[in-house]
């Protein structure tokens, strides 16, 4: 996992009742960062040049990482309104934040709820939406890392890819994502990783400026859900890479760095 | 000794091949593969196996339960256990077992009472986990797999034994009236027995609740441990564990000639046998597993010395004849080691005798067919068995002492005095 301890910390907030794992690093307006469904990946170059004029925040989700499980956090929107908790606890509201995948369902779940406790919202190819087109990958029936192969379009010209799941699997890493991959399953077991009222209760959201990135060749969740988010909220711009798949924060890191910088600006 | 018969009621015509291509899995190989009439043909041919296993003086006949897989056609066996309690007279009917977490417990309640009923109270309940792929099968979440096992546990014997009407709201089940009219014949309720691939957690949960652990087809050497380890709990407990408590399940065929007996013995192995009865990512699907089953997995997935992995399945990759050839060394290695005894009578009777005088079981299941064989051998095999190695194994029940479940109460024996349990495995395998 590619770190710099000179560039983040992590510390455990006792908050909402829970001790919150919570990773940290930049300086400047902060940002939350909710990650996706196997973890939180490791600081990795977009953190970087993010974190030169922002300071981000990296909750490890409950259940995830050092976070312990807790017992009434039963689907993703109790982990939204966890997380809704955490912001009014730590006067965190509002915050501009940034969701991967199951993060960015969150995040979207948040908005839904009440899009007063967000400056300005990322969506990074999110889980949520039951696609109109294709289904969301399974990840239940397969290997945690043939989900990591499936999430890039090209992985041997993502040099971060080959980097972060290159090599061997290790005990550590086998046990880490069989961690997050259950307390995936016990948030969004059935339906598969979406919640049918989300995308009307985004209907109703107003005046949140918000950006929704995809990978046209995204293969965990069909570029048809975009559509579906971007006709949700109000105002909402969709960029999509083309040659990228499910992670455009590694596979176009570049491109993705710049277009949330300026959005955040 | 309580003596049954077993064997998958596998639906025997799918190609091997297409049980390697898909992955060395029986689970997943399409359906398309199914002939209705040949299906229909084998579920009777099953049903007089097991009234002939009862003719030739079985003491139970057990089933088991798998969904979605040429592996077992007995998806539903509590339909064939209802079958088999009114066309049988004598023999338990053994289910081993309902898988507990993707059951509904109160009408599984109602369908084991009933059973139950029409047998004449010789129903044996077994209830299992599941593996991995029966929550995909049933689309169960399989992160609550343990909490619904023992939710769904305490509930059916309450339902059983609790007067109703009555509300009930637990964490995965809920019911706004419990009042199940037709109740077990046997009372409070049948003994209840637990099958299992010998997972620790199992083991201690069966001991504090003295049900017989019967490990299924499991290398004797970890059994042995298990045995111990369930002796040690039911010491802690306060009782002695005794033959009465352990169950073993062994791949015996039986035939006129070693010849025959051998050749048929390589049905255990067909498509890589139980060893391809799903794939990794169907057998441990998330949350599945305890953190310390995750653990040692994570060890068995990856070689903590070289941090290479060890099972990483590839789809589209599958060399078939490699994978024969491998199957092959392992039916040479399972009958070397005695994980499969074949032979005549008189020669499969030895290895028989050194199980039961190691593991000193008072359940002894012979699984007796997998694989394509055909209806006439099955049955010249379960006529050698009741003939020839029953009598024998019931002299050497008697002779080494070894009572079933039936003649001695499990968990009714006392420690002796000094409060330390005696040994509960033979001698021979301290070493």
């Amino acid at each position: 996992m590619p770190t710099n301890s000179q560039e983040w910390r992590e510390e455990t907030l006792q908050v909402a009742g829970t001790n919150l794992s919570v990773i940290q690093g930049g300086t400047g307006t902060p940002i939350l960062v909710l990650h996706e469904e196997l973890g939180h990946p490791g600081w990795l170059r977009w953190h970087s040049e993010l974190a030169r004029s922002h300071t981000l925040l990296i909750p490890q989700h409950p259940g995830f990482g050092k976070s312990p499980r807790v017992e009434w956090i039963s689907n993703i929107r109790d982990l939204a309104g966890f997380y809704g908790r955490v912001l009014r606890e730590r006067n965190w509201r509002p915050i501009d934040v940034i969701g991967f995948s199951l993060g960015g369902w969150v995040a979207a779940e948040m908005a839904a709820c009440d899009a007063a406790q967000f400056r300005r919202l990322v969506l990074v190819a999110p889980t949520g939406i039951r696609p109109p087109e294709g289904y969301i990958m399974d990840m239940f029936t397969v290997t945690a890392r043939a989900y990591l192969d499936a999430s890039v379009y090209n992985a041997q010209n993502t040099p971060e890819f080959a980097k972060l799941y290159g090599g061997e699997q290790t005990p550590e890493q086998f046990e880490a994502w069989e961690d997050a991959r259950a307390e995936t399953a016990r948030l969004a077991w059935q339906p598969y990783m979406y919640n049918p009222s989300l995308g009307p209760l985004l209907e109703g959201v107003t005046g949140l400026p918000t950006l929704i990135i995809w990978g046209k060749q995204d293969q965990v969740v069909p570029l048809s859900a975009a559509e579906v988010y971007k006709k949700s909220i109000a105002g909402s711009e969709l960029v999509v890479f083309e040659n990228c798949g499910h992670r455009p924060e590694i596979e176009k890191q570049a491109e993705f760095t710049e277009c949330v910088q300026r959005f955040l600006a | 000794m309580h003596i049954m018969s077993f064997s998958e009621r596998a639906y025997i015509y799918v190609p091997e091949d297409e049980i390697i291509k898909n992955g060395s899995s029986y689970f997943g190989v399409p359906n398309t593969f199914f002939d209705p009439q040949k299906g229909s043909q084998l579920f009777h041919e099953y049903f007089d196996e097991r009234i002939y296993a009862e003719e030739l003086g079985f003491d139970g006949v057990m089933l088991n339960e798998h969904h979605q897989t040429p592996f077992c056609m007995g998806s539903v066996m509590d339909v064939e256990a209802a079958i088999l309690a009114r066309i049988t007279k004598r023999v338990k009917i053994v289910l081993l077992g309902n898988p507990l977490p993707v059951a509904d417990p109160l009408r599984l309640a109602e369908e084991l009472a009933m059973i139950d009923m029409i047998s004449g109270g010789r129903l044996v309940p077994g209830w299992v986990r599941g593996a991995g792929s029966e929550q995909i099968a049933n689309n169960i979440n399989p992160a609550f797999n343990r909490e619904r096992f023992n939710e769904a546990h305490d509930f059916i014997i309450q339902a059983w034994t609790k007067p109703g009407p009555w509300r009930y709201e637990g964490k995965h089940f809920h019911y706004r009236f419990v009042n199940p009219w037709v109740l077990p014949l046997q009372k409070p309720h049948p003994q209840i027995w637990i099958p299992g691939l010998i997972s620790p957690e199992t083991v201690v949960w069966s001991a504090k609740r003295r049900y017989p652990y019967i490990a299924l087809a499991t290398q004797l050497e970890p059994t042995v441990e298990m045995v111990n380890l369930y002796a040690d709990v039911a010491e802690q407990e306060g009782y002695q564990a005794g033959p009465e408590n352990f169950g073993y399940l062994q791949n015996v065929v039986v035939a006129e000639t070693e010849e025959k007996a051998q050749e048929l013995a390589k049905g255990f192995v067909f498509g890589g046998g139980f060893g391809a009865f799903a794939r990794a990512e169907w057998m441990f699907p998330p949350g599945y597993n305890s953190k310390e089953a995750t653990k040692r997995l994570a060890k068995a997935f990856t070689d903590p010395r070289t941090g290479t992995e060890i099972i990483r399945f590839t789809p589209g990759k599958v060399d078939v004849e490699a994978v024969k050839r491998s199957i092959a060394e392992n039916f040479k290695s399972a009958l070397e080691g005695g994980l499969i005894i074949a032979g005549t009578p008189k020669t499969v009777l030895k290895r028989i005798r050194y199980m039961l005088e190691v593991l000193r079981p008072g359940i002894f299941g012979i699984w007796y067919h997998h694989g394509p064989m055909t209806f006439e051998d099955r049955k010249t095999c379960l006529r050698l068995l009741g003939q020839e190695v029953l009598p024998a194994m019931r002299e050497m029940a008697e002779e080494l002492d070894l009572p079933g479940p039936y003649e001695v109460q499990p968990g009714s024996r006392k420690l002796p005095p000094t409060g330390k349990r005696e040994p509960v495995v033979g001698i021979a395998t301290a070493a």
